[in-house]
């Protein structure tokens, strides 16, 4: 069924990103590796704490290598991190891996919720703009963008907590119930942090949206569209659509990876255990092991993210493969 | 200069974004002078006052006054995301100057390192940083300002990479000009105006970071105020004083919009092929 998809053309493109991919990967996670490095003093006493032992901090400088050169330690981090072993919590002594497998659904439920709220308001929006340009609605629609995009999410939590959970009570205003255990309560939970989360998100789906529409509006290709009699509705949504297809999705993207991290704050407003709370909390207790493995696994998930997207470009326009 | 009042002029967003800002420089220099109480100084007898005559936007949970904190907080703020920017601009755009003057090798490979970089988010990284370096402000900006910085490259990148094809460039070559003379006066001019509108935008990016960073507690540490940190303290009072989440939020919103708007109008003014 999907061996249409893959042309050869699309194919060459895909093994051209994945390689293009790898340098990327091994730069990102030196830099995640060498946070450690930034530690101040001796690495292994600092990271051991106040009132460590002898043999803790002899444990924490055999766990991370210390005393091997930089390369090596950071070859042996990183065999062991794509295998995914994340070293254990200093705090509590957890696989890092295993938090992460908890938390991570969590924020992942809330950045999916802000992406469907964010592009199911965001195009029409952005489309009723554009199909009236400089009308009182596209400059209400351009306005609002503006403030969407200056607002701070987690301000804006605080505001939708303070008014729809605590004044009139018809959502919870903090905590998360998994997914698969209850759906509706999860959603039902979700759908604060997720709201914050996408206001900048309807913002900039909207303008991106407007502005490449108009573009496309006025070009000689749509003339033709009206001069076969064509009627304006079908042209914005048929044509007009398929032609900015390629910026949606370049906007949808950066907008997925803007989300991932502006949930990290979103998170504490909420109190949701997600990743968001696990690095804070790792940051705030130099649990040094956790801010590496959410680091890790959030740039992970960016590149995974920006390779389907170069996959789904060559989908939507043909010329880019 | 003319141009600039006529553009401002022309420009009513662009003028009050403009003057807000310069509003805000101001007040976070005079910040000792105008503010009407210390900002520090706790009072038990005044926790939660509501706004009045003393106390105009009334106080915090330790009896310390609102307004005199929301002005003291904007030196921190301003001067968090200034660094943060300035970090970005002083590596971004040697970087970027080398990258698309030399080409070859070395611009594949910082290429790579931008892309690479490209894939952190901002926030996150500057979390992380401040998780090994310490927490405070001035790290965590510094690691913002670190993310930031492969978008001003990217710019520069891509200007130099252009001009240093155009003839010109040539004959100034001809003419005996070293690299440094024409990366300094042909390659620099022509890709400061793209630079100073990312530098702008990213203001207001920087902004939101601070604001964030202090809100988590990983920024400015107590008793010292920011406008995230006031947020941060506003949450842990929300059910019992909702209303002293606005001013700091308020603060923040408007100085990002500003940032935001005056980048907007900066980019449709400097940029020739898009006149309206």
């Amino acid at each position: 069924m999907f061996a249409s998809l893959f042309t050869p053309s699309r194919r060459r493109v895909i093994r051209r990103r994945l390689v293009q991919a790898v340098p990327v990967l091994i730069l990102a996670t030196l830099v995640v590796f060498g946070l450690l490095k930034l530690m101040p003093g001796d690495i292994a006493i600092t990271l051991a704490g106040e009132n460590a032992t002898d043999e803790r901090i002899a444990e924490i400088r055999e766990m991370y290598g210390l005393n091997r050169p930089f390369l090596v330690q950071y070859g042996s981090w990183l065999a062991h991190a794509v295998q995914g072993d994340l070293s254990k919590s200093l705090a509590s002594g957890e696989a890092v891996a295993v938090s992460i497998a908890r938390s991570f659904p969590n924020t992942l439920l809330i950045v999916l919720l802000a992406m469907t709220l964010a592009l199911s308001i965001g195009v029409p929006l952005g489309l009723l703009a554009a199909s009236r340009p400089d009308s009182a609605l596209d400059r209400t629609v351009t306005s609002i963008a503006s403030l969407g995009i200056a607002v701070p999410n987690f301000w804006l939590g605080m505001i939708l907590v303070s008014w729809l959970a605590l004044e009139f009570g018809w959502f919870p205003a903090t905590g998360s119930v998994p997914f698969k255990d209850d759906p509706l309560k999860s959603l039902h939970h979700a759908l604060l942090p997720a709201l914050a989360l996408a206001a900048g998100g309807v913002a900039e789906v909207s303008r991106q949206l407007r502005s490449s529409m108009v573009e496309f509006l006025s070009s000689p290709p749509v003339r033709t569209l009206h001069a076969k009699g064509l009627a304006p509705r079908q042209i914005l949504w048929k044509h007009g659509l398929k032609n900015v297809g390629v910026n949606l999705l370049t906007v949808a993207t950066l907008l997925f990876n803007r989300m991932l991290a502006a949930t990290v704050v979103v998170e504490a407003v909420f109190a949701i255990p997600g990743m968001g709370n696990l690095i804070v909390n790792g940051a705030v207790h130099r649990d040094l092991p956790v801010v590496q493995g959410v680091v890790f696994v959030m740039v992970l998930v960016v590149i995974t993210v920006n390779l389907i997207a170069d996959v789904l470009y060559t989908v939507l326009d043909p010329r880019i493969a | 200069m003319g141009g600039v009042l006529a553009w401002l002029k022309s420009d009513t967003r662009a003028a009050l974004s403009l003057g807000f800002l310069l509003l805000l420089v101001m007040v976070s220099i005079a910040a000792p002078w105008i503010a009407p109480y210390s900002p520090i100084v706790q009072d038990a007898n005044l926790s939660l006052a509501e706004p009045d005559a003393a106390h105009l936007l009334g106080t915090d949970d330790l009896g310390r006054d609102v307004l005199s904190r929301l002005i003291h907080g904007a030196p921190a703020t301003l001067y968090a995301s200034f660094l943060a920017v300035s970090i970005a601009t002083l590596i971004g755009v040697p970087v970027g100057l080398l990258a698309g003057f030399r080409g070859g090798w070395i611009d594949d490979g910082i290429s790579r390192f931008i892309d690479a970089l490209l894939s952190f988010p901002a926030i996150v990284l500057a979390i992380a940083v401040t998780g090994a370096l310490g927490i405070g402000l001035t790290n965590g900006m510094i690691a913002v300002g670190i993310v930031f910085s492969p978008q001003i490259a990217r710019l520069v990148r891509a200007r130099a990479l252009v001009v240093r094809q155009e003839l010109y460039v040539d004959a100034a070559r001809c003419l005996g000009a070293s690299n440094a003379r024409i990366l300094w006066r042909h390659v620099l001019p022509n890709a400061i105006q793209p630079v100073i509108v990312q530098v702008t935008l990213l203001l207001a990016g920087a902004l939101l970071a601070e604001a964030s960073l202090s809100f988590l507690g990983l920024g400015i540490q107590p008793p010292n105020p920011s406008w995230g940190s006031m947020l941060a303290r506003a949450y842990q009072n929300m059910e019992i004083a909702p209303a002293q989440m606005y001013p700091p939020g308020l603060a923040i919103l408007l100085t990002a919009l500003a940032f935001n708007t005056l980048g907007e109008s900066l980019r449709v003014a400097l940029d020739p092929t898009m006149k309206r």
